[in-house]
């Protein structure tokens, strides 16, 4: 018996579906037997990381609130990574996202109310895309590796995150710690439900994975998009402009990112501090591909991740397991997701007929 | 049978792909020192069957039997070991290394370096195979890259030579130099298969011809005793329609003019323009000759506006300078465009074959309005290239990439004619298409002309040139030779404008005729 990959006369749209779900279970089941193997009760610790989170419902606020920022990155990276543009400094642009709306909320003093909210908001985006430009321009000019620069700039950006909160922007009333003065209710954005941790950057992130659908399923920019990543070549002939791409594809990752980060800043945490960052950029990259690029792929890949996020943080106290694992396991599902890949173009095939013995054999 | 077995016996070959028998049941035999002809469309198996033999893959059934016995022939090496050699349709061969490190990395054995190269050299002296040992490949004509590998092969002194396709990127003079030294190894014994679908090359080279279609085996014929045309025939399975040309067709006035387009190479290994200029009226068909390499790519990118030249003046329609405008603004001015490539280039093999009409169609036909696709309109007009084409597809939402080659090559044409473009500049039209699909194509375009359009053909199937263009002209090292009108052409000229990548002197010595055909 050998195994055989075959490729397939067209690529199996049934796989695109069921690859991820499969990386999923099968991350569960290796940390199964991982966590048993090491004399930690796997079971308890895959059913806290991946069930308890979705099976309890006091926790689908933590979930929610987890999930959007990390799908309205996601968004945006899947637009670059279909124009195989790949934005690896999400995180950074989330920072200077959030920077930027704290600036815009300094700046206006003690206003606040709809209009300063929007322009926090707007100024998130803003901050985001001008992040975002920087590997832009030195790609379209200079042939940088957007991979390289984006990532490094994420580093420049904590460093400017460092600087802000620690020295201009430092809380005078706040006996010495590095970070913003917390919003006022007027700054910060409204909630949904009252009395939950849900605000309104959950409806930005159930909403904005339709409108990205519509975009790339019928409008030209959309099109575009898709015949650059599948073949540039094609793109070129077919009259569109490989460095518009490139820009229009970092821009709206970038401005989602600082987005992402603006919405973070106003509805959840308030106050900028160094431990602002906590790695949405980069889990967004997984979100991304697990969602296989698609917009509502994203969204419920966004929760899926979100739901190990809060679950490694009850699996710290259940089983007491280390933070870290959600990380491990979110970094399992992202190695089963592109290991599987292969399976939308190639089918296995199982071969049991052995060789028919040769009358003679020529050769070694 | 007689009392020499054959060298080569196929029986009952079959061989199976996913969704598709690219061999059923076919035998045939190889006798010593034949020029067997392997024929057949693209599809019809050619590629599988030698493969087969020379142990690339294994067939599912059926026997190989070489000089009598019964063989498995387990991979190349064990092919070798037999005396089978093979030149390959596409050279392997290292650009920065000379001609005796690319014979001495292809061989099985360890040979000292100075034996081999008196080997290679008894060969060359032998067989007349003029090459430079101590060349580097990357100054070397395609002519003389094919005779490399030519060398490699009869170094191992093989009892049967397996060509594929070894003329396609050769001038007619390179051509009657290769046959003179396939006859020469025909005479002292050694077999020769000789794949091809240039018709008039198997009547001139060859002994006997296997036809395949379709996986299956068709005749094996003298194709001494057949025509050009009944072979053909036997190759596609049908009776062969010749292109309905209208007689004494009027040519309008200067359509589309190129004047002097200069262009710098692109890459280390691309060829820069220099100086084209030609001139091409309503109506006319204008074909541009050359060997592969020789600027045709960077013409064609030139031409459709994928690189735009500073000079607005180079290129002009209807008089209205074009030179600076994109591609995009270049298909709104009525030019549109086929490159050579087709999966990846000309249309995206993910995608449906209706997305592929909104790749060059949306804005001439409207396929998106303000920025947003219009799938029905894209669904109805890809419908119809496919109906007016008779593609083989499962419908407008089939992807590109599971047509056939031909049946792609025949959407891609039919998306760009059905535009009604004023300019239509094509490379490579019938490129690796058969034979019934490249007379569609070919009649597509002679209709187009007699619309008034005027069309670029840029091929290296001087063939197809001759019995589809008005007028012609050579491209060579970026250059394009003066114009001339197919009717009053010179078959031994236009071999000498298409020289050699570096113009080889020796290949003028011995010019055959090749207007035997």
């Amino acid at each position: 018996m050998r195994l055989k990959l075959e490729k397939r006369p067209e690529p199996s749209r049934l796989m695109v579906v069921v690859t991820p779900i499969a990386s999923v279970l099968l991350t569960m089941l290796i940390g199964v037997i991982v966590f048993d193997a090491i004399g930690i009760n796997g079971q308890k610790a895959v059913t806290d990381i991946f069930l308890t989170p979705l099976l309890a419902s006091y926790k689908w606020q933590d979930v929610a609130v987890k999930a959007a920022p990390l799908i309205i990155i996601a968004l945006g990276l899947s637009i670059g990574n279909r124009a195989n543009v790949w934005n690896i400094g999400a995180e950074g642009q989330y920072i200077i996202g959030a920077l930027a709306a704290a600036g815009v909320g300094i700046a206006a003093g003690g206003a606040g109310g709809g209009f300063v909210i929007t322009l926090m908001l707007l100024a998130g985006i803003a901050g985001g895309t001008a992040w975002a430009s920087i590997p832009a321009v030195l790609r379209t000019r200079l042939s940088v590796n957007e991979i390289l620069s984006s990532l490094m700039l994420t580093y420049v950006a904590l460093q400017v995150l460092s600087y802000l909160v620690g020295g201009p922007w430092k809380d005078p009333n706040g006996r010495n710690f590095t970070a913003t003065a917390p919003l006022t209710a007027d700054q910060s954005l409204p909630l949904l439900f009252p009395g939950t941790t849900v605000h309104l950057g959950i409806a930005f992130a159930l909403i904005l994975p339709f409108v990205f659908w519509a975009v790339m399923a019928r409008s030209v920019f959309g099109y575009q998009i898709r015949v650059v990543g599948s073949a540039p070549h094609a793109a070129r002939h077919g009259g569109f402009d490989s460095k518009q791409t490139i820009w229009l594809a970092m821009l709206i990752g970038g401005g989602m990112a600082g987005l992402a980060g603006a919405l973070e800043f106003t509805g959840s945490l308030k106050a900028l501090n160094l431990g602002f960052p906590s790695g949405y950029g980069f889990t967004a990259i997984i979100v991304s591909f697990l969602g296989r690029l698609h917009p509502i792929g994203v969204l419920i890949a966004g929760i899926v991740l979100a739901v190990t996020y809060v679950g490694g943080q009850m699996a710290q106290t259940s089983v007491h397991i280390p933070n870290a694992t959600a990380g491990i396991f979110q970094a399992m599902m992202l190695f089963f997701i592109l290991a599987s890949d292969v399976f939308i173009r190639y089918r296995l095939k199982i071969v049991w007929a052995p060789k028919a013995a040769p009358t003679m054999v020529a050769g070694e | 049978m007689t009392d020499i077995p054959p060298r080569l016996s196929l029986r009952g070959i079959t061989k199976r792909f996913p969704g598709v028998l690219a061999n059923d049941n076919v035998s045939f035999e190889v006798k010593p020192g034949e020029i067997h002809a392997l024929l057949g469309e693209n599809g019809a198996g050619k590629s599988t069957l030698v493969k087969l033999i020379y142990g690339i893959m294994q067939p599912d059934a059926g026997e190989i039997v070489w000089n009598g016995e019964r063989v498995t022939v387990q991979n190349p090496k064990a092919a070798r070991k037999l005396g089978i050699g093979m030149v390959f349709q596409h050279f392997s061969l290292f650009d920065a290394l000379t001609v005796l490190e690319n014979i001495a990395l292809g061989m099985d054995a360890k040979i000292p370096q100075r034996e081999l190269e008196t080997k290679i050299r008894e060969v060359m002296t032998r067989y007349g195979l003029k090459l430079e040992p101590s060349r580097t490949v990357s100054t070397l004509s395609v002519g003389e890259r094919q005779r490399i590998e030519i060398v490699r092969a009869l170094l191992l002194d093989p009892t049967l030579l397996i060509m594929d396709e070894p003329t396609s990127v050769l001038t007619p003079q390179e051509v009657e130099q290769l046959f003179i030294v396939l006859r020469q190894l025909a005479k002292e014994g050694c077999s020769i298969l000789y794949i091809s679908h240039k018709l008039h090359e198997i009547k001139a080279l060859c002994d006997t011809a296997t036809i395949l279609r379709g996986g299956k085996l068709v005749d094996t014929c003298d194709p001494k005793v057949e025509t050009s045309r009944s072979m053909a025939e036997k190759m596609i399975g049908g009776s062969l329609k010749t292109i309905q040309k209208a007689e004494g067709r009027t040519m309008g006035g200067e359509k589309f003019v190129v004047t002097e387009l200069s262009m710098p190479a692109a890459g280390h290994f691309g060829t820069a323009l220099k100086d084209i200029s030609f001139r091409v009226h309503a109506g006319e068909i204008f074909g541009i000759a050359g060997v592969a390499g020789n600027g045709q790519t960077a013409l064609m990118l030139a031409l459709s506006g994928e690189t735009t030249t500073l000079d607005d003046q180079a290129i002009r329609i209807d008089m209205e300078p074009i030179g600076k405008l994109t591609a995009k603004a270049r298909r709104l001015k009525g030019l549109a465009s086929v490159p050579e490539e087709r999966n990846g280039h000309a249309a995206v093999p993910d995608f449906t074959l209706s997305d592929n009409s909104i790749l060059t169609g949306r804005d001439r036909l409207g396929l998106s309005i303000s920025g947003i696709i219009q799938p029905g309109k894209a669904r109805k007009y890809t419908t119809d290239v496919i109906n007016a084409f008779a593609v083989k597809a499962t419908g407008s939402e089939a992807t590109a990439g599971s047509l056939s080659g031909g049946n792609l090559q025949k959407y891609i044409m039919g998306r760009e004619i059905m535009q009604k473009p004023s300019v239509l500049v094509v490379s490579q039209p019938t490129w690796g298409v058969d034979a019934g699909a490249a007379a569609a194509i070919h009649q597509a375009l002679v209709d187009l002309a007699q619309a008034g359009s005027a069309i670029v053909v840029i091929s290296q199937d001087l063939d197809e040139l001759l019995s589809l263009c008005d007028t012609l002209a050579v491209i060579n090292e970026g250059k394009l030779s003066r114009a001339m009108k197919v009717s009053e052409a010179d078959i031994e000229e236009i071999g000498l404008l298409m020289g050699g990548i570096h113009g080889d002197p020796d290949a003028t010595i011995k010019v055959g005729s090749l207007n035997a055909a």
